[in-house]
């Protein structure tokens, strides 16, 4: 399934540690360009990115992110999953300035949206099921996060 | 046929995201074959949004028109998704 290849376990960061959005973002983005599968402007577009179009998802005791950006950024199709050591405020997706502790952060690496329709509804089946989340955020090791997502698959 | 806009930051990813969800909670109402479903960005809106029936978005709405808006984030989250539906059946007139 093309939903499995794009979800990688050394894409997978736990114990992120960040005080702010912006700083959880810069990582996570910081590591996906070292991985090659983002250019280094994508760095730079998704902090900017979430300041004008937040991503917080308020979805019950683990609130998530999704921060993403623009096509041109992108060199290879992939999501990063970022555990947070401790929960940071990011401001709800199309709100003004609601907040929701974030906990999992899925980073989008998209390329041809349309092509990558069955990762997003995976996506958006995780991030509606709030077991799954709880499960995620505390996976002992990367491979567990991974088999936890692709179970629901 | 009724038209449906559905608008996020960028116009390919929550939108589509959404866009997916609320086709398949459409059909499930029996109503294929009755909408189809657009996508864009929100900053596409203002001359947009008029030649459509109903705006979904997952995104604050920017520019003025006279098409009805409903935030679309249920079709992200899964949280209170059915009422949203509701809102979109209504003001299609469905």
């Amino acid at each position: 399934m093309e939903s499995m290849g794009l979800l990688r376990q050394d894409l997978v960061v736990r114990d992120l540690e960040a005080s702010s959005d912006q700083g959880a973002i810069e990582k996570l983005a910081t590591f996906l360009h070292e991985k090659g599968i983002v250019k280094e402007s994508y760095i730079n577009a998704i902090m900017e990115r979430e300041k004008v179009f937040s991503t917080g998802l308020p979805t019950g005791s683990i609130g998530v992110a999704i921060p993403h950006t623009d096509v041109e950024h992108v060199n290879e199709a992939a999501v990063a999953i970022g555990i947070l050591k401790e929960p940071v405020p990011f401001t709800v997706m199309a709100s003004d300035d609601d907040k929701v502790d974030v906990k999992v952060m899925f980073m989008l690496a998209v390329k041809e949206p349309h092509a990558q329709i069955e990762l997003l509804s995976t996506l958006m089946g995780v991030l509606s099921d709030p077991e799954l989340l709880k499960t995620i955020s505390e996976a002992p090791s990367n491979r567990k996060v991974i088999e936890a997502i692709t179970s629901v698959l | 046929m009724k038209k449906i806009l559905v608008a996020c930051g960028t116009g390919i990813c929550t939108s589509t995201m959404a866009a997916k969800k609320l086709e398949t909670q459409l059909e499930s109402r029996g109503l294929k074959g009755q909408f189809s479903i657009s996508q864009c960005r929100v900053s596409e809106l203002s001359f947009k949004a008029n030649d459509f029936d109903v705006v979904i978005c997952t995104s604050n709405a920017t520019g003025t028109y006279e098409t009805p808006v409903i935030q679309g984030l249920a079709y992200l989250t899964g949280v209170q998704m059915d009422k949203t539906t509701d809102k979109v059946v209504d003001a299609l007139g469905l």
